[in-house]
């Protein structure tokens, strides 16, 4: 949501999406840097109730004059994470001192977290520390501006962008964070749009970003699990837990062995189903 | 004489023209005039007290705003006119 629209901000949560982000950076031109902070910390302040979405907030980039009064503006107990733009390890090690600092001033309970945007070369070499880096839990491929620092097109097939993605998504796996895959730019064609989540989803991405409320709905039909793999995911748990009471660890389900890496999987399903109470709706 | 301008005539918005004055004055031109001139006025003087502002001249052209963008609007204004 470009944070210096005042319409955008005030309907930004209707939306069924997992968080929203508020963006002081690249949707807010030069000269109404100030309004939009503004904007935005009012905004919140404002906010009566917790929204059931996250509430994010991209700041302008450490390398800029304006990240810290961005932070001294929107950090508060009604923000969630704080978005980081061009993320290096230099910047996280800086932006983690600064909220320490903002949260100590304030006496917030809240600690802030962190998404890094990985946006430049330097950026994907850096991915395995970046991912251990403090407060961070999640960490979003930025496709356009790392294309522009390679010097190469962004095309739909995204081949260019396929050693970045692969290793956010093994990186973010490890030390197990949202893995959050770049937006998808053209906001007409959501049959494409279809086809990069599947993408992304079977490169191991958790979610993906939106740039536009009509793609929400194609983004969450992908990334929620399917009515199918529920079923499977709860045939799984219930068989697990009958095969342990006679110290199974390893079992047949359908002819299928079902040893600890299934089992994972399908826990994994479930976790993200009890969390869009999916199984509470298949069961009504 | 020093002032300063901020928001929009958008759709939700609301601009705000603040100028140095030995005096204050606060003009509200509003879509919704007849229905929330008086709330809007209180969001000026309001955030024009916790300023500790008492002389300025406000001219607020609303565009349907909720409160807390008035206050935005005013606050980027009032920063904007101190430099």
């Amino acid at each position: 949501m470009p944070g210096n629209n005042p319409a955008m901000l005030q309907n930004s949560d209707v939306f069924d999406c997992d968080a929203v982000i508020y963006d002081l950076e690249d949707a807010v031109s030069v000269t109404e840097k100030d309004a939009a902070r503004t904007l935005v910390a009012q905004f919140l302040s404002a906010m009566k109730k917790q929204p059931p979405m996250e509430i994010v907030v991209r700041i302008n980039g450490l390398d800029t004059e304006y990240w810290e009064k961005d932070l001294e503006a929107v950090v508060s107990d009604k923000i969630d994470s704080i978005m980081l733009p061009k993320a290096q390890v230099r910047y996280l090690k800086q932006l983690d001192e600064a909220l320490s600092e903002i949260e100590r001033k304030k006496g917030m309970k809240k600690h802030v977290a962190v998404l890094p945007i990985i946006e430049l070369a330097a950026s994907v070499m850096e991915i395995d520390d970046i991912v251990k880096a403090p407060r961070v839990n999640g960490v979003l491929l930025g496709a356009e501006d790392l294309s522009s620092d390679l010097e190469v097109a962004r095309t739909k097939k995204g081949n260019e962008i396929l050693y970045p993605r692969m290793k956010l998504a093994y990186a973010c796996a490890a030390y197990k964070i949202d893995s959050i895959d770049t937006p998808f730019t053209d906001t007409n064609d959501n049959e494409g749009l279809a086809d990069d989540c599947a993408f992304a989803a079977n490169l191991g991405f958790t979610s993906k970003a939106a740039i536009h409320p009509n793609q929400v709905p194609v983004i969450n039909s992908v990334f929620v699990p399917t009515a199918k793999n529920i079923e499977w995911a709860l045939r799984v748990e219930e068989a697990t837990r009958i095969n342990a009471e006679k110290g199974l660890g390893v079992f047949s389900l359908d002819g299928k062995m079902v040893d600890k890496p299934v089992m994972e999987r399908a826990r994994k399903i479930l976790v993200k189903a009890r969390k869009y109470n999916l199984i509470q709706e298949d069961k009504q | 004489m020093k002032r300063g301008i901020a928001g929009s005539m958008e759709s939700n918005d609301a601009l705000i023209t603040v100028k140095e004055s030995d005096k204050l004055s606060v003009t509200v031109k509003s879509i919704v005039y007849d229905f929330f001139h008086e709330q809007i006025e209180k969001v000026i003087y309001d955030t024009l007290a916790e300023r500790g502002i008492g002389n300025v001249e406000v001219i607020c052209e609303d565009k349907g705003a909720l409160d807390y963008t008035i206050k935005a609007r005013l606050l980027t204004a009032l920063d904007r006119m101190e430099g």
